[in-house]
């Protein structure tokens, strides 16, 4: 993005004061996250004595990867890391198929108030979608299931990836799409040549937003998980109540479930920043 | 071309236009959004029936239930308990709200500008909100540990008396606060930066020229323009800090005694692990009843801001 410099004062009313200060800024607002990935990283790469030394030693001297050795003997986590792929990856991928054609349609008849209920979806608190959903499982056999996680992990994916998806196809221009109409084209043919093709950065914003939300959330594998199917958050929050003070497998475990997440930040930053800012977020 | 011609262009163009709104009017949009109608009406809007229906009711887990008509609500607004959590969460929500909209607009003023490494560093500051809050909340915990954390370590260092963080009841909430403020200041970043990218350049050249200061610009021309912005990140906020759930689980529990527990959390405990579903309905109803109130009224506001003041 480049702006004309002057709007962001930096020819003409530039000071070398003004300089100090964006840098001061700078690192005072982004050293609280450095501050705590590190710490996270450097007591999953000490030994416990350290990790519970006073004062804290801040270096790992020397590093050992036995905390990660650790976790993954003690724990199944490959099993749970599995099911947060599948839980995940279902929900992302039925979110898709059922979000993206949602959006055309809500975005192309201009029903906006389709659109309202999608953000009232959004505004609810997960756990109340939980005790009814709760309900059904227990009725249908399916607590402690995958399905019962995919099926729940839909109230996430569902409505960002329609929200961001109307946002997308409202950018494409109705024109395209009515000539190839004259020409003969299907309602369908027009969505899947023209409108799909082009509201393709969308769905990759949607996809990724999608995913990442749902492989944070914790609360639904809590309450419907079973003991292996759970996915990796609830997996280590179950930790978390067995090991109070073995700080360096706890952090290892945590950077773990994290870190597929951290690397698709830094992979799809733009993505994301456009999802965000702008479509996203769109007025409605 | 002759004038004819452009005529005939033009008239062509008319009718090109009636024909292709009579195709609007054919085409069948609701058959795209069938599917996701569906789903939403199975994962979403039956719950909330569903919810409603069973406010009404004494509802155990294990299937018995009996109607009770409004005696969940009526017990509600007795319930000690459930009224300080009301308003604990409204405390927690106006902290949890104000300060990440003024880090983040501080934040988005700062990163809008020009410098070295600014995209490497603007995504080291996303970055907290796409962290998994469960995992974050665990480094937090040790981070806060009264004797051995390194919070207080660092506090020693500038000579500050250890803090209490959350082990105190009068700490819990400002503590949970900076976590919360933690994750979600750039969210607000990232809206404001939305809207700053947006801006047009008209009226800076003007004031350049009339000799403004950046500190003029910034409060004449570039605070109402992107107020609207601000107004989404304000009800984006105050939305999800009603919510708040992950963190207060994995780090406070609701505790020290009751000193932290939200509404969303008493919801939990109600639910989950006092198994009184009918009870933790009527929570559900009200909770959901004061976020839908609180989105209207800022939504409001919002309409009302955009683009005057």
């Amino acid at each position: 993005m480049a702006q004309p410099a002057y709007r962001s004062g930096s020819v003409g009313t530039e000071t070398i004061g003004s300089r100090i200060g964006l840098w001061l800024s700078v690192f005072v607002l982004v050293s609280p996250a450095v501050l705590v990935f590190l710490w996270m990283l450097s007591l999953s790469l000490k030994n416990d004595i350290d990790n519970i030394a006073f004062p804290p030693v801040f270096v790992p001297n020397p590093p050992t990867l036995d905390n990660y050795v650790e976790v993954f003997q003690k724990n199944k986590i490959l099993q749970y890391f599995w099911n947060s792929v599948l839980v995940t990856g279902g929900a992302v991928l039925f979110g898709l198929l059922i979000g993206v054609p949602a959006g055309y349609g809500i975005a192309r008849a201009k029903a906006h108030k389709t659109a309202v209920l999608i953000l009232i979806a959004r505004m609810t608190p997960a756990l109340s979608y939980l005790i009814p959903l709760f309900l059904l499982f227990q009725v249908l056999n399916l607590v402690g299931t995958i399905w019962a996680l995919v099926i729940t992990h839909l109230v996430i994916t569902v409505p960002i990836i329609v929200w961001i998806m109307i946002g997308y196809f409202e950018g494409v221009p109705q024109e395209l799409e009515d000539a190839a109409l004259v020409d003969g084209a299907t309602s369908w043919q027009s969505f899947r040549y023209i409108a799909l093709p082009l509201a393709r950065p969308g769905i990759v914003v949607g996809a990724i937003l999608a995913f990442i939300f749902s492989w944070n959330n914790f609360i639904f594998s809590v309450v419907l998980g079973g003991k292996n199917t759970r996915t990796l958050p609830s997996a280590v929050y179950n930790m978390l109540t067995f090991e109070q003070l073995s700080w360096g497998p706890l952090a290892a475990a945590a950077l773990l479930v994290t870190l597929p997440v951290l690397l698709v930040t830094v992979l799809a930053q733009r993505e994301i920043v456009a999802g965000l800012s702008a479509g996203g977020l769109k007025d409605g | 071309m002759t004038i004819e011609s452009v005529q005939r262009g033009a008239s062509l163009a008319a009718a090109n236009e009636t024909a292709s709104r009579a195709y609007t009017f054919q085409r069948h949009y609701w058959m795209f959004s069938a599917p996701g109608t569906v789903v939403i009406a199975c994962v979403i809007v039956f719950p909330w029936l569903f919810t409603l229906w069973m406010s009404l009711h004494e509802w155990k887990v294990g299937g018995d239930h009996a109607f009770v008509g409004f005696a969940n609500y009526a017990k509600l607004f007795t319930d000690e308990r459930f009224l300080e959590s009301v308003w604990r969460t409204i405390w927690f929500t106006a902290l949890a709200t104000i300060i990440p909209i003024g880090l983040g607009l501080w934040a988005a003023l700062t990163f809008h500008r020009h410098f070295k490494f600014r995209g490497v560093l603007r995504t080291i500051f996303v970055m907290p909100m796409m962290a998994t809050p469960v995992a974050v909340a665990l480094v937090w915990t040790m981070m806060f540990h009264p004797q051995l954390g390194v919070l207080n370590y660092l506090l020693s260092l500038v000579g500050i008396a250890p803090f209490a963080w959350v082990y105190h009841p009068s700490t819990v909430i400002p503590t949970l606060v900076m976590v919360e403020v933690w994750h979600w200041t750039p969210l607000v970043m990232l809206i404001v930066l939305g809207g700053l990218a947006g801006l047009p350049t008209d009226p800076y050249d003007s004031a350049l020229i009339d000799g403004a200061t950046r500190w003029q610009m910034i409060r004449f021309i570039t605070w109402p323009l992107i107020l609207p912005y601000v107004m989404i990140a304000l009800v984006i906020r105050t939305i999800d800090s009603l919510k708040v759930f992950d963190t207060i689980s994995v780090i406070s529990q609701g505790g020290p005694g009751t000193a932290s527990e939200t509404i969303n959390y008493f919801l939990y405990l109600q639910a989950f692990q006092f198994y009184n579903l009918g009870y933790a309905s009527a929570v559900v109803v009200i909770f959901f009843s004061l976020i839908i109130a609180l989105s209207m009224a800022l939504l409001m506001l919002r309409q009302k801001t955009k683009w005057t003041v």
